[in-house]
């Protein structure tokens, strides 16, 4: 081993630090089994399965959203993007008359070419990302209503596919799985990713020291919308049909669950593990409160408040240890 | 002269946890004079002036105002009692007109609303005290840096200061504007005012100063009359000889007689509009190329388009023989360039993220294989080079931004030894790092000379350019003034060279 000045955390496991740095997935697990003891509904097979079909859309979103944010900007355009994906997918079909399997790439291409605009006019244009992707956001969920003129269009059986079954076991939940490694891969092990963080960190050093600043952060917005399409299709799939509503405002849970998973919104921190277990918080938050039978307009109460303490939490902590 | 001093600081001593920056240290101001506190960076003339400001509290020792003892356990506190401090870095809102600045935080209102025509009135007359006329609903954004500073004074003395605290105000000021800020510093002697002044312009001591109180490493050293000649002053300040401070070891020795050692970088007639025009110079293997101005010489620029990281208009920069395209870093990386900014935290590091990773960014791409990044490859180079420079830290895992200034900038040209750069430009490289992690700096610039590598050394502290460099170039407003020898160059030299247009004028 190359580590030989860290004696305390070598020998044995430091669980102060571990739940100092993960207080995300500890306040998963505690949540859970305050649900398994408040209802026998939760910790069923089905209802499990429940969970991981509705969090495979908000995580994947969230995905690409940890990866704009690493870097230092935000994406407020993922929802209307995976809506737009979704429609462009069926529209190649249904109206094209494409392939099914060539309107499913259609559809990821889609999403990876909002994702690229919104990068050429962040890091080329000047626009601050918050500017860009607010003006995708309506751009993209415009276009889906005139593509779909404000109707469901049928999904090709490629894309209904992403939403049935593997065996026992729901497509949702293996693409999100494939996704979340993908995206973790990509974040911790390549050249690329390695450079987000240090774009979000401090742009101007990372440009000093030769990284192609600009280059990183186009990559980094298309990819988000690269997973904005597949959460997209993900969802058309579970329909059968891609709906010109769908995903509105799922930007906000993607940005939250990155948020609860540990990231800093002025960039350079963030992992995917953490991303996911934000997700997780998130819907098992919802499907708990859905169980427990609590309204959703209290439902919404509740995850601002999970937000707000999430964060509040790890500014204090992050603060107490740089004193 | 048996006048009480406005204020006096005795026998202050202050530490930080293990570390004593000020030991029994007095210092006075007196009403209509200017006391220059001179010092090396590092010397304790920040925590000195923090005390008197109500910022930090003396550990021992006792501050008398009016010859009455008093405690200042707050910047108000000071205030209260007419100690003003103008900041390096001003304390002023950009996005506010200057009636608003100088009047915040006491606007006068009328019916719960702001007051304006009462505002703007104060506001005429704060800044009137110092000779000053613009419009008062003009944002300060918009004025010079100059402008902004008279703006900061006036609010000081419109809240009653007797004794201002200026705390590098030339600095960041042209020739013309620092005569005018000594002009209003002139009327306010004349006014009563106390004043205490720091420069790193020897040549304004005498001008503008009463007595000078020079420290070295947080004691006091001496008193003595502004009128000291300034190689007195330096030998005051330094303690030492300037030869041991600076361990320049040439890298010529290494050469074979009669030979000369092989061009490394050509600048040929390089121009940016508005910045510099014009420049031409070559930097052979093993040489230390100062170059020295004024701020706002045009040297950061230059030094920034060298290393590709603006562009510029004409002219070309050539490594080895092979000409570098414009505003392009990765392609200087490439031909062996290394840059380290003049802004530590806001350009050389990334300060949130791990000593491993800072050392690695230039080489992040050109390490990896299929984009994947080389985690063990890098981890090996950034432990050894963190040896070699003896980077002091816990592990190589700690955040780069917890170390201190040197260690930090150790860790900036770790960056590019592990890159295997042969031309450094380094720009003010030295700022912000104690006296000891200096010298290990220079003797890193020694070795780096010596394995055959090139250095262009931008700098504001004369006494550096003079002990490290081979050769100075002088620039002034954009231009190349003159080229001088390490044997010729003298500070009085460099001087008159980087501000003869100046005196021409006057």
């Amino acid at each position: 081993m190359s580590t030989t000045t860290q004696p305390a955390t070598r020998r044995g496991f430091d669980y102060k630090k571990f739940l100092a740095n993960n207080g995300a997935l500890v306040g998963l697990v505690v949540l859970c089994i305050a649900l398994f003891i408040a209802t026998p509904d939760f910790l069923t097979g089905q209802n499990l399965l429940n969970i991981g079909i509705q969090v495979s859309t908000v995580a994947v979103l969230a995905f690409g959203m940890t990866f704009v944010i690493v870097a230092g900007g935000i994406d407020l355009s993922v929802g209307a993007v995976a809506a737009l994906s979704a429609m462009v997918s069926s529209w190649l079909f249904v109206s094209a008359g494409l392939p099914g399997w060539l309107a499913l790439v259609g559809g990821l291409v889609a999403g990876l070419l909002a994702g690229v605009v919104n990068g050429l006019a962040n890091a080329y244009g000047k626009l601050p990302s918050f500017i860009a992707t607010l003006a995708m956001l309506s751009v993209a969920r415009g276009l889906t209503l005139v593509i779909s003129d404000g109707r469901p269009i049928k999904t090709p059986a490629e894309v209904s596919f992403l939403g049935g079954n593997l065996g026992p076991v729901p497509m949702p939940i293996v693409v999100l799985l494939v996704a979340a490694l993908v995206a973790s891969f990509l974040l911790n092990r390549t050249v690329i990713g390695r450079s987000m963080y240090a774009v979000g960190g401090n742009a101007e050093a990372a440009r000093l020291s030769g990284l192609p600043v600009k280059r990183i952060l186009v990559t980094v917005f298309a990819l988000a919308g690269l997973f904005a399409a597949l959460a997209g299709l993900l969802l058309a799939g579970r329909l059968d049909s891609a709906q010109p509503q769908a995903a509105a405002g799922y930007e906000l849970d993607a940005i939250a669950a990155v948020v609860i998973g540990g990231a800093s919104l002025s960039g350079g921190l963030g992992k995917i593990s953490g991303t996911f277990v934000g997700a997780l918080v998130l819907v098992v938050i919802r499907n708990g409160l859905n169980l427990l039978n609590v309204t959703s307009f209290w439902q919404q109460v509740v995850i601002g408040l999970v937000i707000a303490l999430a964060v509040g939490v790890d500014v204090l902590r992050r603060k107490t240890r740089n004193s | 002269m048996s006048q009480q001093p406005l204020v006096t600081l005795q026998n202050v001593g202050k530490t930080f946890g293990p570390v004593t920056v000020i030991k029994d240290v007095t210092v006075s101001v007196y009403a209509g004079k200017v006391q220059v506190l001179l010092g090396e960076n590092g010397a304790g003339k920040s925590t000195l002036i923090k005390m008197m400001a109500g910022v930090y509290q003396p550990d021992a020792g006792r501050i008398v105002v009016d010859g009455k003892t008093v405690t200042l356990p707050t910047t108000r506190a000071a205030e209260e009692l007419g100690i003003a401090t103008i900041h390096q870095e001003l304390n002023l809102v950009p996005t506010m007109s200057i009636a608003e600045n100088v009047m915040l935080g006491r606007m006068p209102t009328k019916h719960g609303m702001v007051d304006r025509s009462a505002l703007r009135n104060r506001a005429r007359a704060a800044l009137s005290l110092i000779g000053l006329d613009i419009d008062v609903d003009t944002l300060v954004g918009e004025l010079g840096i100059a402008r902004q500073q008279l703006v900061e004074i006036a609010k000081a003395l419109s809240i009653n200061a007797r004794i201002l605290i200026l705390d590098e105000p030339t600095a960041a000021l042209t020739r013309h504007e620092t005569e005018s800020l000594f002009a209003v510093m002139a009327d306010l002697r004349s006014r009563g005012v106390g004043m205490l002044f720091i420069s790193h312009h020897l040549d304004e001591i005498a001008e503008v100063g009463d007595t000078v109180t020079v420290l070295r490493d947080g004691e006091f050293i001496a008193e003595v009359p502004a009128s000291t000649p300034e190689d007195e002053l330096v030998k005051l300040m330094v303690g030492r000889s300037i030869e041991d401070q600076y361990p320049r070891s040439t890298g010529a020795a290494a050469q074979p007689a009669g030979t000369q050692p092989a061009e490394i970088l050509a600048v040929e007639h390089l121009s940016s509009n508005g910045q510099f025009s014009d420049i031409s110079f070559t930097v052979r293997a093993g040489e230390v190329l100062g170059i020295a101005g004024l701020v706002g010489a045009g040297r950061t620029e230059l030094i920034r388009a060298i290393a590709g990281a603006d562009h510029y208009d004409s002219g070309t920069v050539t490594v080895r023989g092979r000409a570098l395209p414009k505003g392009n870093i990765q392609a200087a990386i490439k031909a062996g360039i290394g840059h380290v900014p003049e802004d530590r935290k806001g350009q050389g590091l990334v300060t949130g993220a791990s000593v491993n990773d800072n050392l690695g960014y230039a080489t992040l791409a050109s390490t990896a294989r299929l984009g994947l990044a080389d985690f063990a490859g890098q981890r090996s180079r950034a432990q050894a080079v963190a040896t070699k420079l003896r980077i002091r830290m816990h592990t190589i895992d700690q955040a780069v931004g917890a170390l201190s200034g040197g260690n930090q900038q150790k860790a900036v040209f770790g960056r590019w030894i592990i890159a295997a750069s042969t031309v450094l430009l380094l720009d003010e490289p030295t700022r912000g790092v104690d006296v000891g992690a200096k010298v290990e700096i220079y003797e890193l610039m020694n070795a780096i000379t010596a394995a055959g590598g090139a250095i262009v050394m931008v700098s504001s502290e004369l006494p550096e350019i003079l002990g490290m460099s081979d050769r100075i170039l002088v620039m002034r407003d954009g231009k190349l003034a003159g080229e001088l020898t390490a044997a010729e160059a003298t500070q009085d030299a460099v001087m008159t060279l980087a501000a003869r247009d100046v005196d021409e004028k006057n």
